[in-house]
């Protein structure tokens, strides 16, 4: 397929989108996405997401190696090397300190999830019931994605943009 | 209320009632919870859990659960209790096994039970007979909704309802369906069964004694995945789509050793009749096996009329009735009565004193035997 606007290269890039209901489809080559910025601009969503995602988690330094074995709970004085011996954490502070190395323990035990998604306790905040809507769409919404479901991701972005709106 | 006033009858979920009992024997969900504002059990001092152990034995005592209900002290429930719990599904071996101060509130019909200090600082479980789990959900959630108004629970709104081990963390539910599947069992179709539950994240274990062993063809299958899928999905799946699915491959299977080997089956039938009808000694794990075989005979004649040379026979059989000692005709509640009566603690507790394991067998044979020879 060439590209639909310089019609010479191959047209590499697939857009679609969806605007107001109205959905428009694509096909151009990367240097004529490039001078159209339109590279960036499909990426954002994605890039928006994960920074959303990894907000909460722990800054660079306490990433390396040696940080994270020193790591240890002030609460319950959980070290990463105790809960591997003993298989269960020691307070619920405890997904707080650890939470970088347990996503990925928690990931590979839970098929892949992450997020919670259901029951909330009645006397949670409000805030913070709006953060869990808001994590769980934008779980929905980086699925969708994968899945190139990109009328629902639409519908999603939506979603998120209305729920976090009030906020600004 | 003792617990000698419970061990000659079965439970509610066993009483052979409820959608679909032919093939599922009973529902549960089960919900892990932690209060805030304290450690995990594993990391807490005796005075520590006494006190969480005391602040949940008063909110749950004080609950409106719409019957009675009674408490008790685990860990200081003597070794035979303890067992007897389990066998009831009223506690599991981790709670009665565990260590420091932690204990039990039971329903009068044992249909909800709330272990305080297990491997979290409250697990909530309602059973119920049958394909309920709708029942189990509505019932449970009410629960946990009026524990709520007087705790606060440890909870984070990326992680969900935060627990002890991350395996159970998000929405804590455990849900549990316990199933009934000799057919499968005897067709050598249940590994099939077994290899297909582990590819959906499903567990598998073995309803009574332990390990994962399933003696009497009791399978017990749970979700796996706690985090990032409502309660109402995973409830909606299992009741839906996983369980109706395995109850027609079970239903299936009868059908065709009904149609294709309807000698084989005759023979289990007719020999688990004749040797729980004269054994003398019978081992707890024999006598599950052979009782399934009949609990089998008499679904197949009742849900499918079934009328085979053995099947005709076995139902033709006298027992004793419920409670009066009267005869009255086999029924599934006879064979239910006699797996849950004589299991290892059951016996014990029923005959007022501990006894070796040859005692016992002497004994579950005598029971056996007088049930079914009136």
């Amino acid at each position: 397929m060439q590209c639909q606007i310089c019609n010479e290269n191959e047209a590499t890039i697939h857009l679609t989108e969806i605007s107001g209901g109205d959905r428009k489809e694509m096909h151009i080559c990367e240097s004529c996405a490039a001078e159209q910025g339109i590279i960036v601009k499909s990426q954002i969503p994605i890039n928006e997401l994960l920074s959303g995602l990894l907000a909460s988690t722990p800054s660079e330094d306490e990433l390396s190696g040696s940080a994270e074995t020193k790591l240890q709970c002030p609460r319950c004085g959980l070290t990463l090397e105790d809960f591997r011996k003993e298989a269960v954490l020691g307070c619920p502070y405890d997904y707080e300190v650890f939470e970088k190395p347990l996503s990925s323990l928690i990931e590979n035990v839970q098929n892949g999830k992450t997020v919670h998604c259901g029951k909330v306790p009645s006397r949670t905040p409000a805030d913070a019931k709006k953060q869990i809507e808001l994590l769980n769409l934008k779980k929905q919404l980086e699925e969708a994605i994968k899945a190139e479901n990109y009328e629902q991701a639409a519908k999603l972005r939506d979603q998120i943009e209305k729920t976090e709106q009030p906020k600004q | 209320m003792k617990l000698t006033e419970i061990s000659n009858n079965i439970n509610e979920w066993f009483s052979g009632k409820g959608p679909l009992c032919d093939i599922v024997i009973s529902s549960r969900i089960r919900l892990a919870r932690n209060l805030a504002g304290f450690k995990f059990l594993s990391r807490c001092s005796i005075e520590e859990k006494t006190q969480i152990l005391e602040k949940l034995k008063d909110v749950l005592t004080s609950l409106d659960l719409g019957q009675k209900a009674f408490y008790i002290s685990v860990d200081q429930a003597p070794e035979l209790d303890k067992n007897f719990l389990i066998e009831r599904h009223l506690i599991s071996r981790h709670h009665a096994y565990g260590k420091g101060p932690r204990g039990v509130i039971i329903a009068n019909s044992e249909s909800f039970t709330a272990m305080i200090n297990e491997e979290d600082h409250l697990r909530i479980q309602v059973l119920k007979g049958g394909l309920q789990l709708g029942k189990c959900a509505e019932t449970i959630n009410n629960i946990d909704n009026m524990i709520e108004q007087n705790v606060e629970y440890a909870f984070s709104p990326r992680f969900g309802y935060l627990t002890a081990c991350p395996t159970n963390v998000g929405t804590g539910i455990r849900v549990s369906v316990m199933l009934h599947l000799p057919a499968l069992k005897i067709t050598g179709q249940i590994k099939k069964f077994l290899n297909t539950t582990k590819d959906m994240s499903l567990a598998v274990r073995g309803l009574f004694g332990e390990g994962s062993e399933a003696a009497g063809d009791f399978y017990q299958i749970s979700n796996q995945v706690t985090l990032g899928i409502s309660e109402t999905q995973i409830i909606s799946e299992f009741e839906k789509a996983i369980i109706p699915e395995i109850v027609e491959y079970e239903t299936e299977a009868r059908k065709k050793l009904l149609e294709k080997d309807a000698e084989m089956l005759d023979d289990k039938i007719s020999r688990a009749t004749a040797l729980l009808r004269s054994a003398r000694l019978i081992s707890s794990q024999e006598a599950l096996l052979l009782l399934s075989h009949l609990r089998l005979g008499l679904n197949m004649h009742e849900y499918m009329g079934a009328s085979t040379p053995a099947i005709e026979q076995l139902c033709n059989l006298k027992a004793q009735a419920k409670r009066s000692g009267e005869s009255a005709k086999i029924s599934i509640t006879t064979i239910n009565r006699l797996f849950m009566l004589t299991l290892p603690a059951h016996l014990q507790i029923n005959y007022g004193k501990a006894l070796d394991p040859t005692h016992r067998d002497v004994l579950r044979a005598n029971i056996i035997r007088q049930s079914l020879n009136q």
